[in-house]
């Protein structure tokens, strides 16, 4: 299994590589000038040097490998640096140089940090600023998620047909049908306007030290997880219940039930162990949907997530910006595939990789 | 001489025999009896009807302002409050510049459904190429099936934005007006980037196809490539083709719609459910019914869209019908 992970990670790197080189292409026939903000009074080869100095006067394959030497070099070098002179877990470790920053003092060779056009400050200080609310949001969203859509997927399939099937199948419809920017203001007019129950603008500033500021922040996160939870519960309980109900007709579970097992023990446990391997991919399919998901919800409850980062760039013509943050999106929807495909071979014995 | 055989009395036919049932009457009587999908074929037949003959009964011009009747309220807002500012003449309301809302929904359901269904037939297409190529032929199998991998971990929502607002202006230009230009960009992209599903499913049929008789037999016939893959593959994978259209139509609404909500979709005096829905959700607590009409059209839309997908794929299985 441990061979299996590295190979499939190894491979993903081409992956990887081609959907940056997608991005770049995408970015570079794109005629947007991001010069277009500046007062017309400049002149034209004032322009021409502010354009060479934001790197767009070089050839296309030579932006391409500078940024690929950023954001896998020079990149890596800052966050290591940083690991081993300041933050606090890896302090023991020897300092480490790696990454020389460019400047007046500084003779011979320096490294440039990507920067944002926007804010003239390195890009993955902004995208690790706002990484953890998306990741926060959309993690806690899947794992509301599971623990709403397991059990209505398992009754809904040990009673098909009842009128709780019925009911389930038609919620997971609606859930599957509504948009997240409509669910998203209709909350926020039902639970913060009519009700004022939770906030509807979510506090990043916000800074959990004690019982009552967690009640706060839980209270400014049920809103927006719960809409993406919404669309991720309707897959999920959808995909339970149909494997729930090929594994009911099953002879194992005859089985099981002829040798005298309770009947909890049957459904529990034998035949919901089983029902689990074909959701776990679900995972890995309904990723890139969540992700897109998630943009939404962060511009509706004005979550500053990478999501939100990405239409502010993109309105800003901020091209390392969005570059960085689409190739982000990119490796955490290949990571969640690995990721499901490993859970695939863990959980599943039957299913040998090597 | 012979003698007409005449049968004993319980083994005569009182009644001509039933007449063979087509396999098209087969479908249609199984689709029958799912009542969802029979209510999401007529609501979304109805509603493909509203919008394109709507505007002939309702002659109202989608964009023309009134200030002096603006913020009417729906008609039905009367029946619980008759001081509210209602009138037969909007009976959807109007908005903060006097446009009449009926007549935006109609104009709006008109954009929507028509982008869905464009990107539903070009990502069908796409997928359907590429799932019979890379079923048929061997040799293209492989880096097929790769290209389908690599479009599935793909970014969609996060490129789509990228397209859609990097090309904006020289499409504009490029088609004349910034309507069409916008339309042909959005349908391209989305169909662009939502044919993988269907790819895997053709590819996985036609696996199994080719390898049955019929294909050997006319192979020996003499049959080309082509004359197999249109006269014998395509007519066989029709039914997994027709149920991911309907998802592939469901998602293209609402990734259009979500678009038009992220403000990149179709210029602002060109109405839309999504953009719509966009614009009304500053003044939603004042005026809640402007985000909850397009909001609800595109919710019922999708959801009778997947019902009636649901209903095709119980009818076109043959194992499943007739039980």
């Amino acid at each position: 299994m441990l061979t299996y992970t590295i190979r499939r990670l190894v491979l993903s790197v081409p992956t990887l590589l081609f959907i940056a080189l997608v991005i770049f292409m995408l970015l570079q026939l794109a005629p947007g000038d991001p010069m277009a903000q500046v007062p017309l009074t400049v002149p034209p080869e004032v322009k021409q040097k502010m354009r060479e100095a934001l790197g767009l006067g070089a050839p296309a394959h030579i932006q391409f490998i500078k940024w690929l030497k950023q954001f896998f070099i020079i990149e890596p070098a800052v966050f290591i640096d940083w690991l081993t002179n300041t933050s606090s877990w890896f302090r023991w470790l020897p300092n480490t140089d790696l990454y020389t920053p460019c400047g007046p003092a500084v003779e011979g060779d320096c490294d440039l940090r990507m920067l944002s056009w926007q804010t003239r400050s390195p890009v993955m200080d902004l995208v690790i600023q706002r990484l953890p609310q998306t990741l926060w949001v959309v993690g806690l969203a899947y794992v509301v998620a599971f623990l709403i859509a397991i059990p209505i997927g398992i009754y809904s399939a040990y009673k098909q047909y009842s009128a709780f099937d019925q009911a389930g199948t038609f919620i997971t419809m609606i859930g599957f049908s509504v948009p997240p920017f409509f669910t998203g203001p209709l909350l926020i007019v039902i639970f913060s306007v009519y009700y004022g129950w939770f906030p509807s603008i979510y506090d990043t500033t916000h800074v959990v030290n004690d019982w009552d500021s967690l009640v706060v922040q839980i209270k400014q996160m049920i809103m927006p997880v719960m809409v993406l939870a919404l669309q991720i519960t309707a897959q999920i309980s959808r995909f339970m219940r149909a494997s729930m109900l090929d594994n009911l007709k099953q002879d194992y579970v005859r089985t099981a039930r002829a040798k005298g097992l309770s009947e909890f023990a049957v459904v529990m446990v034998h035949v919901l162990r089983n029902s689990m391997i074909a959701v776990v991919t679900v995972i890995a399919l309904a990723i890139p949907g969540i992700f897109g998901g998630s943009i939404i919800t962060e511009k509706v409850f004005k979550v500053n997530g990478i999501g939100d980062a990405l239409i502010g760039a993109l309105f800003a013509s901020d091209m390392p910006m969005v570059m960085t943050l689409t190739f982000i999106f990119a490796i955490l929807i290949v990571l969640a595939n690995i990721f499901a495909d490993v859970m695939y071979g863990v959980l599943d014995p039957r299913i040998r990789y090597d | 001489m012979t003698e007409e055989i005449i049968p004993i009395e319980a083994l005569q036919d009182n009644a001509p025999l039933a007449p063979h049932r087509s396999q098209g009457q087969e479908i249609w009587l199984q689709f029958r009896q799912h009542k969802g999908a029979m209510f999401g074929g007529g609501f979304l037949l109805f509603i493909t009807l509203a919008v394109l003959f709507g505007a002939l009964i309702w002659q109202v011009d989608p964009g023309k302002l009134d200030i002096r009747a603006k913020n009417f309220r729906p008609i039905y807002t009367a029946l619980w409050d008759s001081t509210a500012k209602t009138g037969w003449n909007h009976p959807f309301g109007t908005d903060q510049l006097g446009r009449d809302g009926l007549a935006n929904m109609i104009a709006g359901g008109r954009t929507s459904l028509a982008v869905g269904w464009a990107a539903m037939l070009l990502s069908l297409f796409l997928g359907a190429m590429v799932g019979v190529m890379a079923g048929y032929f061997k040799k293209l199998d492989g880096p097929l099936m790769r290209l389908t991998d690599l479009f599935l971990s793909l970014p969609i929502l996060p490129l789509l934005l990228v397209a859609v607002t990097l090309f904006r202006q020289p499409l504009r230009t490029a088609f004349g007006s910034p309507e069409a230009g916008m339309f042909v960009l959005i349908v391209g992209v989305i169909g662009i980037t939502s044919w993988m599903h269907t790819a895997r499913i053709v590819r996985g049929d036609v696996l199994a196809l080719k390898e049955r008789e019929f294909v050997l037999a006319a192979r020996s016939a003499g049959t080309t490539s082509r004359g197999i893959i249109t006269r014998h593959l395509l007519p066989n994978v029709i039914s997994p083709i027709v149920v991911s259209a309907t998802f592939g139509l469901a998602t293209a609404i609402i990734t259009e719609s979500s678009l038009s909500f992220l403000g990149v979709g179709f210029p602002s005096d060109f109405p839309t459910w999504g953009k719509m829905l966009a614009d009304a959700v500053p003044r939603m607590t004042e005026y809640p019914e402007r985000v909850v009409l397009p909001g609800v059209a595109i919710s019922l839309t999708v959801l009778a869209v997947n019902y009636l997908g649901d209903g095709l794929r119980d009818a076109l299985d043959p194992r499943i019908r007739g039980r």
